[in-house]
Parts: C-alpha cells; sequence; structure tokens
C-alpha cells in the first residue's frame, strides 16, 4: 500500500490539539510585565496539566521532627542537603536537587515527604524559593 | 582524458569526532568514489566523562543516580545493571516481587526506546508523518512511566536488593488499559511499516550485515538478532523473573521465514519486541506473587553489610539496544566501589557499520547508521573533501539527500 499514513493525516485536521498551552496561548512578548498583568487580574495563566500522584516535586520539611543525624547529606546523590550545626537542622538547596526522593527513603523520623510543585525555575540559584530549611 | 581519472579518484568524508546527542562520539573516515562508499574506518575513545572514576567518591545508593545519568534513554537500564553487578558481589537476595517488578519497567523502557526508534528511523527516510504517530504512542508510554516510578525519564526507581515502589492493585486498570491502547496502536504501526512501499524500497538490503559478521563483531540486541544470531541476555542468563516467564529469543525468521540481516530485518525486530514486552509485562501483572519489594529496607544496614564485603561482581541485563555490562570491585575498606566498569552495549554495535556500510550510498549513511539505533544527530558534522577543496554537509543536507532519494525511488 502506497499511502498507509494519508488516513491518519486526515483525521488529524478535524482534532484538537493536544499541547496544553501553558502559560499563555501566545508567548508573551513581556514575561515580567505579564505576571505583573497576571497579579492585578488583567490577565489570566492557563493552568498546567496535574502531575500524576506520587510525582517527585519540591520537598517539604518538618523541622520539628528532625533529630539532626545527617543520614540525608549522607545518601543525597548531588550533595544538595547542608547541616547547620548550630541549631542541628538541615538546609536544602533546591537548584541542587535532582528530585530522587532518596532523603526521604533515609530519614529515620519522615521529616521529609515530596511536595507537588514543580515550577521552580529562578534567575538565582540561591533564591528564597529554591531553599527548604 | 583528465576527466576520467578525477572519476576514478575517491574522496573522503570525515563524520565527527564531536557529537552531543551520540552517546559515544565517535569520528568516522568515509572512502567514496562517487556516490558508493569503498571503505569506512572508525575511531572511537573521543571522550571520557570520568563517570567511573567519580563513582569512586560515592556509595553504592549514590552511584545509581550516577548510573542513571550515563544514558538518557536507558535510564532504567545502567542501574539496573550495576545494582545485579553489586548484588553478585554481596550475594544480596532479592525478594520475588522485585524481581516481577523489575521486569515490568524493563520491559516498558524497551517499549519507550524502540517505539522512539520506529519514529526516528521513519525521519531519517522522510516519513514524518509516523514520526508524530510514533510518538504520539510513546507519550502514552512515557505517561505510564511518570505513573509508575513518579518521573518521565530519570526514573529513580531502582535500589540494591529490590524496588523503591510497588504495583498496587488500584493501579492495575489504568496499566492493563494502557496495554490495551499499546496492542491496537501496535497493529496500526505494524501494517505502516511491514505492508508500506516507502519503507519497503528504502530499507530492503539496505545496510546488510551477515550472520558471520555479527558473530565476529560480537553485535548485540536487536542488531545481532536481526541477522539470526540468537543473542539474548534474558534467555541466556536467568536474572530478575526472565527464568519464570514466556520469554524467547526472537529473530525475523518468526515472521518471514527468512533472515537478511538488512535494515528491514531491524525493524521487524524491533516491532516484533516490542510486542513481546507487551505480552511480558501482561504476564508479570497475572502472575506476579505477594511479599516484600525490598530485602533491606534500612539503608544504613545495608551499606554496613557492603562495606565488609572484599569483592567483585559482574552485572549484566539486556537494554534495549543489547547487551549492557557493569563490573564492581569492593575493597573491604569502604562502601565506595574500588573499580567500576560499564560497557554500553552502542560500543559493540559500532563496528558492524563497516560491513553494514561498504557498497551504499552517501544518502543511506543515515538510515543504516540509525538502524543499530545510536543517538543519531552525529550526522551533524560531515565535512566532504573534493579536490583539495573542503566544503561541510550539515545533518539538515545529509536528511534532504535522504528524503530526495526516496523520493526519486517513488518516481
Amino acid at each position: 500500500m502506497r499511502f498507509s499514513m494519508l488516513p491518519s493525516v486526515f483525521v488529524q485536521m478535524f482534532k484538537k490539539p493536544w499541547t496544553n498551552k501553558f502559560p499563555a496561548k501566545y508567548a508573551p512578548s513581556n514575561t515580567t510585565q505579564f505576571l505583573k498583568d497576571v497579579g492585578e487580574g488583567k490577565a489570566e495563566i492557563i493552568p498546567p496539566i496535574p502531575p500524576e500522584k506520587g510525582f517527585r516535586g519540591k520537598i517539604k520539611y518538618d523541622k520539628e521532627k528532625c533529630i539532626g543525624c545527617q543520614l540525608c547529606i549522607k545518601y543525597c546523590p548531588c550533595e544538595a542537603i547542608e547541616f547547620k550545626p548550630k541549631d542541628k537542622k538541615i538546609k536544602i538547596y533546591l537548584s541542587r536537587c535532582c528530585f530522587c526522593s532518596q532523603c526521604n527513603d533515609v530519614c529515620p523520623t519522615n521529616c521529609l515527604t515530596m511536595g507537588e510543585e514543580f515550577l521552580l525555575a529562578d534567575a538565582d540559584p540561591y533564591s528564597k524559593d529554591l531553599i527548604v530549611e | 582524458m583528465s576527466e576520467e581519472a578525477i572519476t576514478k579518484t575517491s574522496y573522503h568524508i570525515p563524520v565527527g569526532p564531536i557529537h552531543p546527542a551520540l552517546k559515544e562520539p565517535v569520528y568516522f573516515e568515509f572512502e567514496l568514489s562517487g556516490e558508493k562508499i569503498i571503505d569506512v574506518n572508525v575511531k572511537l575513545g573521543h571522550v571520557h566523562r570520568g563517570v567511573e572514576w567519580a563513582s569512586r567518591k560515592r556509595n553504592p545508593i549514590q552511584v545509581l543516580y550516577l548510573a542513571e545519568r550515563i544514558c538518557g534513554i536507558c535510564s532504567y537500564c545502567h542501574p539496573a545493571a550495576f545494582t545485579l553487578a553489586v548484588e553478585n558481589a554481596c550475594d544480596i537476595e532479592v525478594p520475588e516481587r522485585a524481581d516481577y517488578l523489575r521486569v515490568v519497567q524493563a520491559e516498558l523502557e524497551r517499549i519507550c526506546s524502540h517505539i522512539l526508534w520506529a519514529g526516528v528511523a521513519a525521519h531519517e527516510i522522510g516519513f514524518d508523518t509516523v514520526l508524530y504517530f510514533t510518538w504520539q504512542i510513546r507519550e502514552k508510554a512515557l505517561d505510564l512511566t511518570e505513573f509508575l516510578t513518579g518521573n518521565r525519564v530519570t526514573k529513580g526507581i531502582m535500589t540494591i536488593g529490590g524496588i523503591r515502589r510497588d504495583i498496587t492493585p488500584d493501579m492495575l486498570p489504568r496499566i492493563k488499559r494502557d496495554m490495551q491502547f499499546f496492542k491496537d496502536n501496535f497493529e496500526k504501526l505494524r501494517h505502516i511499516f511491514l505492508d508500506d512501499k516507502t519503507v519497503k524500497m528504502r530499507s530492503q538490503n539496505a545496510g546488510i550485515l551477515t550472520k558471520d559478521d555479527a558473530i565476529k563483531l560480537c553485535a548485540v540486541g536487536p542488531t545481532t538478532r536481526a541477522s539470526g544470531v540468537k543473542k539474548d541476555v534474558r534467555t541466556g542468563e536467568s536474572y530478575f523473573a526472565y527464568g519464570d516467564l514466556d520469554v524467547k529469543c526472537i529473530t525475523p525468521k518468526d515472521l518471514t521465514g527468512t533472515v537478511n540481516g538488512d535494515v528491514y530485518d531491524r525493524i521487524i525486530q524491533r516491532l516484533l519486541e516490542v510486542k513481546q514486552s507487551i505480552e511480558l509485562i501482561e504476564q508479570c501483572i497475572d502472575e506476579m506473587p505477594a511479599g516484600d519489594i525490598v530485602s533491606e529496607p534500612k539503608i544504613p544496614k545495608l551499606m554496613n553489610q557492603i562495606k565488609k564485603i572484599e569483592g567483585e561482581g559482574v552485572g549484566r541485563h539486556e537494554a534495549p539496544r543489547g547487551e549492557v555490562i557493569h563490573y564492581v570491585k569492593f575493597d573491604g575498606k569502604s562502601e565506595n566501589p574500588y573499580t567500576w566498569k560499564v560497557r554500553a552495549p552502542t560500543y559493540n554495535n559500532i563496528l558492524p557499520w563497516i560491513p553494514m556500510l561498504k557498497g551504499e550510498q552517501i544518502a543511506d549513511i543515515p538510515i543504516v547508521a540509525a538502524s543499530t539505533d545510536p543517538c543519531m544527530s552525529c550526522t551533524n558534522r560531515v565535512a566532504i573533501v573534493k579536490d583539495s577543496k573542503r566544503y561541510e554537509l550539515t545533518k539538515e543536507q545529509l536528511h534532504k539527500l535522504s528524503v530526495e532519494k526516496t523520493r526519486r525511488l517513488m518516481k
């Protein structure tokens, strides 16, 4: 058969595209202005597709439960966790984190859990959003 | 008769050595007479990332994530082979349920990789509608991977002595639904690849690798099986749960009755393997025993056990591209590996390119080279030296040549 893909191509012409147009239908010419407009309620963000259950997003840290055993530091594959000797707590740099959730597995008190948040792009690797403590 | 003298002189095309997307950057030198390839020379060893050295400063749990980053598409195979090597060295028993879950992940990755390859191969011969069709199926496979492991590409599912995530009964309907989707679309894909004239005329009798050459050059995976050599780690060695499952070494002979060892056979081989993988996943889901998924859930305890080990281990796993081998040695002083050696399957499938490419045309380089499933952006750096004038042949131009040949044959 010569044109075996042709029927699929014609069907495709009448289908809606699969792409979710996040964050806006067309790329805004000025991103900061667009975000400002969103903040003021002038523009709207098309929401991203929600992640599956069990997705590994931004780490959540329960400071009260932490006993300062440093096991997470020993098993972190990318050295993203720092120990604060004064108050015996940890500090996680998400710009280095590879979101493997290995620290969650080794933690004896289960003070670390994976969240659902994944929009973590930032120009500054040491910004407040990218440090969990 | 000076003109005749020029046509008789062969000229050289160097390809390589730097190709960012190729796992092992290689350097090719093609000797050409007109359009025909007379000789190919391959030089290896242009990149050294120091991954193996980096492992000596990390404990085996950290090395798992380092191994995952050796390859993007085989991000399950490398940790799997590493885990097998460590388990071999330390005599760690793996629970039966974990073995079945490992097979599910391995076969899902094979489906992903082979379908991606089918799309790339179609793109190389200028059949782009198939590329979009295959990537539509692959998207579903990646969604299922995310559902099972929590991530699309770097899965982080493997751990020493078991697996990190279980398949619970509430996940089964979704897996069964997706498997049905793969089955339905697989029939469509098989029809396109095996019955379409465009694919047939470009792939039949192109890039032939004979059975003798395949054995002599130690080709692995679908490349060697398409030449009729029954070499498959899944049947040759009992690891994971493959010993309990109904897995047999398939060759194109099962479908067509003959083995030619050409590009068309390699297409058939990969499509048959996709079907086999779907069946294996279904079988695993049905026969999976209950029980633990990790032999030792406390990682510090496991590390203390590994720390005392003095010895070496080898892990072999059938990756989508062929056999991957990891070798690990522990010195008994620290839990970090003393040595770690990785042999990826593409390494073995480089040399078979020489007999495949000899006698072919320049326009056949993309499809023949892609048929062994390397990461193909290597054609990006082709420079033709003709009459001591040098000009570059970019990937786009080479692709255009390939598309033009398809059009020419259609007339």
